[in-house]
């Protein structure tokens, strides 16, 4: 039915909304990332000066070595671990609900919560190292989140163990839908388990590695509540990631317009990995 | 793969290894829980995986209502209301929003909807520290900053995309032939909502809203740029608790208090997990 004046009428104020509380916002804060914003928004033209300064500092280079480092850890475990746990899950096993659900109910929690229950676990002090000691194992030793190069593989602990239910979900949708006449006929041929999952059902799940990589990877370069519950961006400035430079920079170092050319970077990063996506799948479902 | 006697030995280690699992990923919950019961002596004299052996309830009376939170001795309770009278309206309006916009983008055809669809989808993607500036002056124009109103805005406002793509993909499979009777038989623009769509919505409307709660509810970055210590939501004021603490550290108290901020999600897991993963398929599968 072609739309006439009311029901264009009641769409406007979400489209007002997102035009100018998304949209028009984006260009607000990529104009300030040209200016010389300090302590409050300044409109005179900077150039490219701020992003000079951005390129120049240390704190950014941190910021964007550690987004690599955990972003990539971050992705490639979970991806691994998720595909791991449906295969599990996917065994014809009893109580599979509720081993789905131990899986995947760290995602229905604040970041907060399990960032303040994993610093103190992994807090050498109270934690799993205190525990060994006192069991006896006195060599053990775990105190990564209190040393500046490795408690950012702290941040991926906790990353991980909080989204791989999800993981494991995407692809346990992929699982179910695998066409079963391949892998009768594989197992008909005198194939191994492990053979038809690597040389059949694997490769039949191109898409959902696609799909999970985009979603892991838009969730690493946003990542923020956990660094902060975890860490606070902490050992000095070890597990500082974009979105807490950003957050430093405009609102406690009184840089605001280098604050905001680091933001407008990561919306170009989240950009280059999240459009391709969202373009071929609506492509796709025209083609439906 | 083929069916096999539930003790042969290959079964036998698939389930233990998947309790082993299991176990893994029940620790922290298990290590906040028990914790949270323990004297702090207990907890800097042993071992934080071992229950407790001097029962208390200390910790939570602490977290809840003696808890220095910034500068006061509030305790989580005031905070663990905010999150409520936050969490409630933004739930309510941005899940009717939805409803309404995926009914219009759906049973109604005009210019550029392709387009706006396509913007309010990539709205859900964007990295919120690129709107966070221009958010912050916005609701100081409106007399909207550090107020518990201003979180509900833009909770509202950045949640229109989520629920709007809900609703719009269960309306776009709606059997458009009940549509066409009933407008047949008259029914105009809110008959056709109100009578036919929201009555068939139950599941979708049970995915957004709990959804949307579990999303608000956890929300930390808007929480920490736009309130102030009368409108701080739970998390905020939570992550004060546990990393402003002077002083000693009071490990149980901050256990209590993160299991305090985590009960009303878990809670709503357990009721409904089905539909909070259904959310978060439907929110992955886009288009």
């Amino acid at each position: 039915m072609r739309a006439g004046l009311l029901p264009k009428l009641l769409l406007s104020p979400s489209v007002l909304l997102v035009l100018v509380c998304v949209y028009g916002y984006i260009m607000f804060t990529l104009y300030l990332s040209f200016s010389t914003s300090t302590l409050m928004p300044a409109y005179d033209w900077a150039g490219t000066a701020n992003y000079e300064r951005l390129f120049g500092l240390e704190n950014w280079d941190v910021s964007v070595g550690n987004l690599w480092v955990f972003g990539s850890l971050y992705i490639g475990v979970a991806i691994v671990l998720g595909l791991g746990f449906a295969i599990l899950i996917d065994q014809r096993i009893r109580a599979e609900g509720v081993f789905r659900s131990v899986f995947l109910y760290p995602m229905a929690l604040s970041f907060i919560v399990t960032g303040t229950a994993w610093k103190w676990l992994l807090d050498p002090g109270v934690g799993l190292e205190r525990t060994m000691h006192d069991l006896g194992w006195d060599s053990f030793a775990f105190g990564w989140i209190k040393q500046g190069e490795l408690a950012i593989y702290c941040v991926v602990i906790a990353a991980v163990w909080q989204t791989v239910g999800f993981v494991m979900a995407l692809f346990l949708a992929g699982l179910r839908g695998v066409d079963a006449e391949q892998v009768n006929a594989a197992r008909v041929d005198g194939a191994r388990p492990w053979q038809i999952y690597l040389h059949v059902i694997i490769p039949q799940l191109g898409p959902v590695f696609v799909s999970a990589v985009v979603i892991l990877a838009h969730m690493a370069i946003k990542s923020y509540d956990l660094v902060i519950a975890l860490t606070n961006g902490g050992p000095g400035r070890s597990t500082w990631l974009p979105s807490v430079f950003m957050y430093q920079y405009s609102f406690t170092r009184n840089e605001m317009a280098v604050g905001a050319a680091s933001a407008v970077l990561m919306l170009v990063a989240i950009g280059l990995v999240v459009l391709p996506y969202l373009m071929s799948e609506m492509r796709k479902a025209k083609n439906v | 793969m083929s069916e096999r006697s539930a003790f042969a030995p290959q079964r036998v280690l698939l389930y233990a290894l998947l309790v082993f699992l299991a176990m893994l990923f029940l620790l922290p919950v298990y290590v906040m829980v028990a914790n949270s019961f323990k004297p702090l002596d207990e907890i800097r004299a042993g071992d934080l995986m071992a229950l407790p052996v001097q029962w208390t309830v200390e910790p939570w009376l602490a977290a809840w209502s003696t808890a220095q939170i910034g500068v006061q001795p509030t305790g989580l309770r005031p905070y663990f209301l905010n999150s409520f009278l936050l969490v409630v309206p933004a739930v309510i309006i941005s899940t009717l929003i939805g409803a309404l916009n995926g009914y219009i983008l759906t049973q109604f055809r005009f210019r550029g909807a392709a387009p706006l669809f396509a913007a309010m989808l990539f709205s859900v993607f964007i990295p919120f520290q690129i709107v966070l500036i221009p958010m912050a002056k916005t609701l100081g124009l409106l007399g909207l900053a550090g107020t518990v109103k201003g979180l509900v805005f833009v909770n509202v406002v950045y949640g229109i995309g989520f629920t709007t793509l809900f609703f719009r993909n269960y309306y776009a499979a709606f059997p458009p032939e009940l549509v066409r009777s009933a407008r047949m038989d008259g029914a105009g623009f809110f008959g056709v909502l109100f009578h036919i769509l929201l009555p068939n919505s139950a599941p979708i409307i049970i995915v957004t809203v709990i959804w949307q709660f579990t999303n608000i509810w956890n929300e930390f970055l808007f929480g920490a740029s736009f309130s102030d210590y009368s409108s701080y939501p739970l998390t905020v004021a939570l992550n004060n608790l546990v990393n402003s603490s002077t002083g000693i550290k009071e490990y149980n108290v901050h256990f209590a208090g993160a299991f305090i901020a985590a009960i009303p999600t878990l809670v709503v897991y357990v009721l409904s997990g089905k539909y909070f993963v259904r959310g978060l398929m439907a929110g992955s599968v886009k288009g």
